[in-house]
């Protein structure tokens, strides 16, 4: 008795703390996985799991706050967000800090500040409240537009450079314009469009280190010590890991540093080489709950906004585990794209979290609204 | 019309909607997740082998170990070659606090120089900061014991060890011995073709000269293999496994390094060679050839100043007379022809000539002279080789004629290679008629013959075809084939090598050997002989011909001036002889440049090392042992011309 009296104690706590136990408990899950892959990535430095778990812990605080605050606010608040961020932007272009071969930070003093960062969760934002302004499904119209909400600040970033957060950005609201029912004849043809304008990128926008990267995704073997060197390094890493891997802090090459980027952008192979591929199926079965369960909460969601920026969330949330899994394992050229949660770094994880702090909102004010 | 819409709002078509668009992204989702699995699967389990492989690949380093060079010994067992340590000061960048302040130290304690502190700064540039790099090379004694006393002041520092060729003796076995050096390209290019580059991984230097070069694959052994985890910078950070090399074979010489010793001594300023041998088996004894120089000099790398020193010296330092040097063979093969002529049926004991001192031809305008003004009349056989009589030779050439001269002295070695262990060896030149046509297009004259009887015209010989000829001449047609090495070094005592033999000479009547061989003695030991002065009160009996090798042509009218003659066109003297003679064990052949007769220069010499060899060397015997019966052979050997097929025997069995 007094066991299941703490239960519902326990689920009404995290209805009123507006917290989703089950998306809760799988973040964790991988926020476990991460720190552990770290510490081994990380030539087993404690320095380095700490400030992973700092940024965590801070992360986790946005997320909390921001699952307070109703779905209705932020639909109220979309349009200044995205005037705020795209502001930011422009003024990244203009007065920027050049890091890493980028301008992408504001330095505001004490903090660097990334606005592409914000445009990550402004984009879905801003899409979700024009699409859903009108009737779903939108008329042709009110895509175009919503098209040129996304590719501005796309293009901006993109020009920093960064690939990888332009492409997160692109897709979070082409996600929110696909959920809205844009018609199957629309996607084709500009799925055609893109495909006629990819030559054009290639000859005319595109930067000689963004071309070298797609021919060395083509053809990594090329170059092995050059260009190519990270995605053999990784090949290698997640083939010798094979079905059981090498076992935790034994893998060889990550522990002897043949591999690059092993605690960012590569910790995956990391993980492939010291868990095999049983651990890499276990990683995946965690994404798919968190993943599925951001579906239900679209589903669930009581208006076309909320359902719209829930979907566009979770499947942005795939995106980055899609294009990070498919670079380290030579299926996708090589962008900047972390493992969510996984990843040692900090910008991305606020971020992601902040996300997840608004898909909790959505699915556990809903009641209240309908109340 | 939009506004309206806009109004009536379908929820639940909306939610519809959208619910089919999430459906289609679950799919979609799915369908990705699959291609990143199945990726994966063929990442982790298909090709996992292959990628395992090139993991261990990444990981494993296989480095080779090189093997210790063989030591060389005499035949007492005193080291010639060796391998000593040298010591050079290595810097550890990476594990020095502060590396300017630590050199500047460093250069006040060991008074480094500005060039060597200069050069470390520039290497450190080009090398990974764990990798240790030398800031000083060939340490002194004394510098080893500084730094020893205050390396704790120095982290990072430290004095490393490596083995390096050495010669005792520095230049007194140059030519023999030859040296070790730096590999160069050609040499990697013939290493692969040998297939022997992978057994050289390891290995800096290889014999480039002499016994060092001959005898390079049993010196040099096999390569080992250290099998290493390294990390991505190359650091080693733990041996798998150790196969340890297999180090060179120990080697032992027939050198007596204090008869050697003695042939340089007695060539001391003086350009020439002296090759001892024994008759018994034909071992090399002792092999100089002077000038000489520093072996020591090339095994760290020459500088460039100093090779060309060498090269350009007027006394030819660097070639080695004994087996390269190229000279008219003169008297000294006249008891060979004598021999010729002797079984031939061309000549017997009784045959006399008269000699007064000139030689004709019919219907040649030509006279050949004798060396003695007005000839040394009556003289048979005997009597020719004794006293050197020419007149006899010219017309023994002219009976002889020149195809069985060159047929019967290739039988003498002539003309060839001795087969010596030195690759350095030139075959020099026995002329014959195809030899002519060949060279300058042009027929054999009978001009040509008579001059050949007298070792002159185009004939040539080494100083060591000299003693391979007269080894060939006492043991009565056997003939050894000249070897420097004796055997290896097993456990402190010798496994003696077999000898090596070429099929005899044929032998018509033995009788015409002992006729030669006596006049050898008669040469030494009868008062008319030529090297009687120099061979006087000697403790043992030897014999031997002396001979002297005319350089300048002198017009036919003419005589002879010494004082006229430039110092580099004055006669080589030459010796050739042997002792015992009833039991030979040694034989000895003497070539002096431009030193004049060989009577007064050469033979004098060859005494000195041959009563060195009888009061010094003989009483105390070898000391090495042989590994086959384990027994020092410690009296002098005693071995006699009929004992020598037993002894080929015995050792070969070794």
């Amino acid at each position: 008795m007094a066991e299941a009296k703490f239960t519902t104690i326990k689920t009404t706590m995290l209805e009123r703390l507006h917290i989703d136990g089950f998306l809760l408990f799988a973040l964790l899950c991988l926020m476990g996985v991460g720190l552990v892959t770290i510490y081994s990535s990380g030539g087993q430095d404690w320095d380095l799991v700490n400030r992973q778990l700092t940024r965590l812990g801070i992360a986790l605080i946005v997320m909390f706050i921001l699952a307070q605050i109703p779905p209705m606010a932020y639909r109220r608040l979309a349009v200044y967000f995205y005037s705020f961020g795209l502001i930011m932007l422009i003024l990244v272009l203009l007065v920027g800090v050049v890091g890493k071969g980028a301008q992408r930070w504001l330095d505001l003093g004490l903090i660097r500040f990334q606005p592409s960062e914000v445009m990550k969760l402004a984009v879905p934002l801003m899409v979700a409240w024009y699409i859903s302004k009108f009737n779903l499904p939108p008329p042709s119209r009110n895509i175009a537009i919503g098209f040129v909400f996304v590719f501005i600040p796309t293009i901006l970033i993109a020009k920093q450079p960064d690939l990888g957060t332009s492409l997160l950005v692109a897709s979070s609201g082409i996600f929110a314009l696909f959920l809205s029912g844009m018609t199957w004849r629309l996607i084709g043809f500009i799925s055609a469009l893109g495909g006629a304008f990819a030559p054009i990128m290639w000859f005319f926008l595109m930067q000689g280190y963004q071309k070298q990267r797609v021919l060395t995704f083509l053809n990594p073997e090329s170059d092995p010590l050059g260009s190519g060197y990270h995605i053999i390094q990784s090949k290698i890493a997640i083939g010798s890991g094979g079905v059981s891997g090498k076992g935790w802090l034994q893998g060889t090459q990550s522990q002897l540093e043949f591999l690059p980027e092993r605690h960012t952008d590569f910790i995956f192979a990391v993980f492939s080489e010291e868990f095999g591929l049983i651990g890499v199926i276990g990683l995946l079965f965690i994404y798919m709950c968190i993943i599925i369960r951001g579906l239900m909460i679209t589903n669930n969601a009581q208006d076309a906004f909320s359902k719209l920026l829930a979907g566009s969330l979770t499947l942005t949330f795939f995106v980055y585990v899609f294009v990070n899994m498919g670079m380290v394992s030579g299926l996708l050229p090589v962008v900047g794209v972390p493992l969510p949660l996984v990843s040692y770094g900090g910008t991305s994880m606020v971020t992601l979290l902040a996300g997840f702090g608004i898909l909790m909102s959505i699915s556990t004010q809903k009641r209240m609204m309908s109340r | 019309m939009p506004p309206k819409r806009q109004t009536i709002r379908d929820h639940t078509a909306e939610a519809n909607l959208v619910a089919r668009r999430t459906f289609v992204s679950i799919v979609f989702v799915c369908l990705l997740m699959a291609v990143i699995i199945a990726n994966l699967y063929q990442l982790q389990v298909t090709q996992h082998e292959d990628y395992q492989t090139r993991s261990n690949g990444n990981r494993i380093k296989v480095l080779p170990v090189a093997p210790n060079r063989g030591l060389i010994y005499d035949r007492n067992g005193e080291i010639l070659a060796e391998n000593r340590p040298v010591f050079s000061l290595e810097i550890t960048p990476e594990d020095v606090d502060d590396l300017d302040s630590t050199i500047e130290r460093l250069a006040a304690l060991m008074s480094l120089t500005t060039d060597e502190v200069n050069d470390f700064k520039s290497s450190i540039r080009r090398q990974r900061r764990f990798k240790p790099v030398s800031i000083r090379q060939q340490l002194s004694q004394d510098d080893v014991a500084l730094f020893s006393a205050k390396q704790h002041q120095y982290p990072g520092v430290s004095i490393e060890a490596r083995l390096s060729r050495y010669y005792p003796y520095k230049d007194t076995l140059t030519h023999m011995l030859g040296y070790v050096a730096k590999i160069n390209k050609r040499e990697l290019v013939k290493l692969e073709e040998d297939e022997q580059l992978a057994n050289y991984a390891a290995t800096h230097d290889m014999g480039k000269q002499g016994v060092e070069r001959f005898h390079e694959r049993t010196l040099h052994g096999e390569v080992g293999y250290q099998q290493v985890e390294v990390n991505n910078q190359g650091r080693i950070i733990r041996v798998l496994s150790f196969e340890p090399p297999l180090p060179g074979r120990d080697i032992v010489l027939n050198i007596d390094i204090n008869l050697q010793k003695k042939a340089q001594e007695v060539l001391a300023g003086r350009r020439g060679s002296v090759v001892i041998t024994s008759p018994i088996d034909g071992g090399v004894l002792a092999l100089y050839s002077s000038p000489s120089y520093d072996p020591n000099l090339f095994v760290h790398g020459i500088s460039q100043k100093e090779y060309n020193k060498l090269l350009a010296s007027k006394n030819s330092p660097l070639l080695n007379r004994a087996t390269q040097g190229r000279y008219p063979p003169a008297s000294t093969i006249k008891p060979l022809l004598a021999l010729v002529g002797l079984e031939e049926g061309l000549i017997d004991e009784t045959t006399e000539i008269h000699d007064r001192g000139t030689y004709r031809l019919k219907n040649v305008n030509h006279v050949w002279r004798d060396w003695k003004k007005y000839g040394h009349g009556t003289v048979n056989v005997t009597k020719s080789i004794e006293v050197s009589c020419d007149i006899f030779y010219y017309d023994l050439a002219y009976k002889l004629g020149i195809d069985r001269i060159s047929s019967s002295m290739q039988l003498f070695g002539f003309g060839k290679r001795t087969g010596i262990d030195l690759l350095e060896e030139s075959s020099a030149n026995m002329p014959s008629r195809g030899w002519k046509r060949a060279r300058f297009n042009e027929p054999w004259y009978i001009g040509d013959t008579i001059p050949v009887g007298i070792g002159q015209s185009y004939w040539n010989a080494t100083p060591l075809q000299l003693a391979q000829s007269l080894n060939f001449l006492i043991n009565k047609g056997q003939r050894h084939t000249p070897r420097i090495i004796k055997g290896y070094m097993v456990e402190g005592a010798i496994d003696v090598l077999p000898v090596e033999m070429q099929s005899p000479i044929p032998i018509v009547n033995e009788h015409n050997w002992d006729i030669v061989l006596d006049a050898l003695y008669g040469t030494v030991n009868r008062s008319h002989g030529t090297a009687r002065g120099a061979f006087k009160d000697t403790d043992y009996i030897s014999a031997g011909k002396t001979g002297t090798a005319q350089l300048f042509s002198v017009a036919q009218d003419a005589e002879y001036e010494e004082e006229n003659v430039s110092a580099r066109l004055k006669d080589n003297a030459m010796y050739v002889g042997y002792a015992p003679y009833d039991n030979p064990e040694i034989s000895i052949s003497v070539v002096i440049e431009n030193a004049g007769g060989g009577s007064s220069n050469a033979a004098p010499a060859a005494r000195i090392v041959m009563d060195y060899y009888f009061s010094e060397i003989k009483p105390k015997g070898i000391t090495l042992k042989t590994k086959k019966n384990d027994a020092a052979i410690t009296g002098p050997a005693q071995a006699s011309l009929s004992t020598v097929e037993t002894i080929t025997m015995e050792t070969s069995g070794g």
